[in-house]
């Protein structure tokens, strides 16, 4: 039985990929022809390349829950004892599992399109479907010829070998679909942008049709992103949340530049300017999503000091690149000359706004996207070998952040058209008072530290009631609170993810600034003091989980004579996979978490204890968590759900076959 | 060694999941810490400037490598000796190399590294100021209503 569906699974991909093959051409042809049959194939292609994919990544699921150790890829990343929601990861927790879940969410976006697409200009439609199709076709073959997970090995061994143990875990297990629905949805805004290069003409109804699917791709971006963070901060034992690393850097990319299309989308369709930017960025985001998975398969930004990653891999993903990203911007050059704009505005207005707001979100990614290349530049060009590391993206990225954080209030309320900044901004006045003394107060509290911490709380107050003060200032004088909730729905999504930024910028500021430290050979129950609290190692006991040994640590925490927590720090030992990891303890609260570390034993009995107080460590995420429902709500508008083509959020479901 | 390799190969099992680890970091050990606590500032702030060779992007204080404990212990004994903090990096730049160096000098080539942000942004603003001084001068004319296909189809999404 299992034998036959991994089979089937292998010939479902197989079919796929023919399917693709016949979406990207024939459907394109007819649009060029006009001739409606060859067009109308593109809808029920794109929905059948779905299913097959779908069908695909389910028997591979198959394999792994059931451990069917006859296929390599379930040997090498799995293993009998290990959870259930694990099995179920592991089907993504590697190269060829993980781009079987790429392309699969490729022809979700494809097959979504063709479900709610339905006010499409056929034309347009069949186009946006084929070149949807054009890059699964890509993708299928770089599966199909390097990458197939449903190889076989001719002599099964009794047991796996386990998945990555760091990988075992619950926010990690979710953090690769939502980064590829993320990266991926990118894809559905470069169709559209190539699809209305090809047709010569985008208006403002285009700018309505991509919007929803790149703000669906930013959200996804968004929430991928943070679970990621959120993980390393937790797992990784001593609470660092961003490292600069070029495998970050690469989801970061399409996410600023995410962000820039879905404002600019928006002078687009309301006010029919800004098009052949947009459209460039549109191509560009996905663009990066390309270079993130070219740096990360390929390996060949980490390759010359650890390991090489397959180069055959590299290169197929280095031809996928230049192929779409070269050719969508080759058809831009010879395009992008027919699309004027239309939309007249003042120097001072929302459009200029939005348009400073572009050029801070482009320019620092392609601040970090130096960063991330310039050691390979250094040392193959000028024969340096160097380091790009996190002091210089500190130093070079958070100015660009700073000024955004600066504009974004008064950008987000001056009017279309034409406005006048000394008007919007006495309207703020208020909201710049408060922002200044919150940061006076942190100031004045703290002694002797930098101006870090203060600055971020004024520049976190500033953004956040800026954005509420938007919408107060919008719903006029008479019964605000009923006009209030009134206002359409993106207004809300835009105070939402306006005031979530805010909330993370003063968050990661508030960790930077205030973190507490202590490192030191606790002693069992000798009481030692970090910042306000009194910790107490009571007991190390060693027990047994269902697939590793641990070391377990006894914590009991008071403040002022009072039991504040008790936290129980582990090591953990995964023979099958032969790796130790920490498990620190965490004592989350609103305005802190207390981060506890169990270090190796000392000669003279005591253990190494790392204790952290991380002052609103949990903003960071809840910013993040802000900025997504900020996206969903905007989502949600009135103005999506009737326009013609984008009736619905696309689903976030991954289907379990 | 075998560590390393360890640690190699599961890096590579997490460059499957675009996933990134530091490795499991312990990073400053209690016997390392210098008694004066501002000497001991000054090493902690140096070292988040320092990538232990070994690692994958890891700063020597982050990480538990045996090279990055080698690293940290030379800085401090270089402080201790009286070393400022520019000549105890001149130091180690001068053993190591400035591979070493995880916020990069602007000497040489490097410049542009530095100069890549700013000049990127002087020519946005060139560029969007040209741009929005274009439209705020077009003529009014150019502002066209919707065309009579497109009234139609206004017509028919309000309709729904």
């Amino acid at each position: 039985m299992g034998l036959m569906i991994t089979e089937l699974g292998h010939f479902a991909l197989i079919l796929a990929f023919m399917i693709a093959i016949v979406q990207a051409v024939i459907p394109l042809i007819g649009a060029q022809k006009r001739w409606p049959g060859w067009m109308a194939v593109a809808e029920p292609a794109a929905q059948a390349q779905f299913l097959f994919t779908a069908f695909s990544f389910g028997a591979l699921m198959w394999a792994f829950i059931t451990s069917d150790f006859s296929l390599k890829l379930v040997t090498l990343n799995s293993h009998s004892a290990k959870p259930m929601l694990y099995k179920i990861s592991g089907t993504w927790g590697n190269h060829e599992g993980s781009m079987l879940l790429w392309v699969l969410i490729v022809s979700l976006f494809g097959a979504l399109a063709s479900v709610f697409g339905g006010g499409l200009p056929p034309t347009l439609k069949a186009r946006v479907l084929a070149v949807q199709a054009a890059i699964g076709v890509a993708f299928f073959a770089f599966i199909l010829f390097t990458s197939n997970p449903f190889l076989r090995l001719t002599v099964p061994p009794f047991d796996g070998q386990d998945l990555n143990p760091l990988l075992q875990d619950p926010g990690l297990a979710f953090h690769p679909p939502f980064l590829y629905l993320g990266y991926v949805g990118l894809s559905m805004a470069f169709s559209f942008a190539v699809a209305a290069l090809i047709e010569g003409r985008i208006d403002a109804a285009w700018g309505r049709w991509v919007r929803p699917w790149t703000l669906a791709a930013w959200i996804f971006l968004t929430i991928g992103i943070a679970l990621g963070s959120w993980w390393a901060y937790y797992e990784l034992g001593w609470g660092g949340f961003w490292f600069w690393d070029p495998v970050e850097n690469a989801s970061f990319m399409p996410w600023l530049l995410a962000a820039a299309l879905l404002h600019s989308a928006i002078v687009v369709e309301k006010r029919e300017a800004l098009k052949s930017w947009t459209i460039l960025l549109a191509i560009l985001a996905f663009g990066f999503s390309l270079v993130g998975t070219f740096i990360v398969r390929s390996g060949i930004i980490t390759s010359v000091h650890a390991f090489a990653n397959d180069p055959e891999r590299g290169v197929f993903i280095l031809f996928i690149l230049a192929f779409f990203t070269g050719g969508a911007l080759t058809l831009f050059a010879a395009r992008a000359q027919a699309m004027e704009a239309k939309g007249i505005f003042g120097v001072v207005s929302r459009e200029s706004a939005l348009v400073a707001n572009n050029i801070l979100l482009a320019v620092s990614c392609f601040v970090v996207f130096f960063g991330t290349v310039w050691p390979i530049v250094a040392e193959m060009v000028f024969d340096r070998k160097l380091s790009v590391g996190p002091p210089f993206f500190n130093s070079a990225f958070t100015p660009f952040m700073v000024v955004l954080g600066l504009l974004l209030p008064i950008g987000a309320m001056l009017p279309w058209k034409r406005g006048r900044i000394g008007r919007t901004a006495w309207q703020l006045r208020y909201v710049f008072l408060l922002a200044v003394s919150l940061g006076v107060l942190a100031w004045s509290m703290q002694t002797g530290r930098s101006a870090l911490g203060p600055v971020g709380l004024f520049l976190g107050s500033w953004v956040v009631f800026g954005a509420l003060a938007d919408l107060w200032l919008r719903s006029g004088k008479s019964g605000r609170l009923q006009r209030m909730l009134r206002l359409p729905r993106a207004d809300w999504g835009k105070a939402t993810a306006h005031a979530g930024l805010g909330i993370t910028i003063f968050a990661i500021a508030g960790l930077t600034a205030w973190e507490q430290e202590d490192i030191r050979v606790a002693r069992m129950g000798e009481p030692f003091q970090v910042g306000a609290f009194t910790l107490v190692l009571k007991d190390v006991s060693r027990e047994q989980g269902p697939n590793y040994f641990t070391t377990k640590g006894r914590v009991e925490v008071t403040r002022n004579g009072r039991p504040e927590a008790v936290l129980f720090p582990e090591k953990r030992d995964y023979p099958v996979a032969r790796m130790p990891t920490t498990e620190a303890a965490i004592d989350y609260r609103v305005t802190r978490d207390l981060y506890v570390v169990l270090g190796d034993q000392q000669a003279d009995g005591g253990w190494t204890m790392r204790t952290y107080i991380k002052p609103f460590a949990n903003w960071i995420w809840a910013g993040s968590i802000l900025m997504a429902l900020g996206g969903l709500l905007s989502l949600s508008d009135r103005r999506f759900r009737v326009a013609a083509g984008a009736r619905k959020t696309p689903s976030a479901g991954v289907p379990a076959e | 060694m075998k560590q390393i390799r360890v640690l190699i190969a599961a890096l590579a099992g997490l460059m499957a999941v675009s996933a990134f680890v530091p490795s499991m970091a312990v990073a400053v050990e209690p016997d390392e810490v210098l008694e004066d606590p501002a000497l001991e500032g000054r090493a902690r702030e140096l070292s988040k400037d320092l990538r232990c060779l070994v690692c994958r992007n890891e700063s020597i204080d982050e990480s538990n490598a045996e090279l990055a404990r080698d690293l940290r212990v030379l800085l401090r004994e270089r402080l201790v000796a009286g070393d400022s903090d520019r000549e105890a990096m001149d130091f180690i730049v001068d053993r190591y190399g400035e591979y070493v160096l995880l916020r990069p000098t602007a000497s040489g080539a490097n410049w542009l590294l530095w100069a890549a942000g700013p000049l990127m942004l002087l020519a946005a603003l060139l560029i969007a100021a040209l741009y929005v001084r274009g439209r705020a001068r077009a003529p009014k004319g150019a502002e066209q209503g919707l065309s009579a296909e497109e009234q139609d189809r206004l017509r028919k999404i309000l309709e729904d």
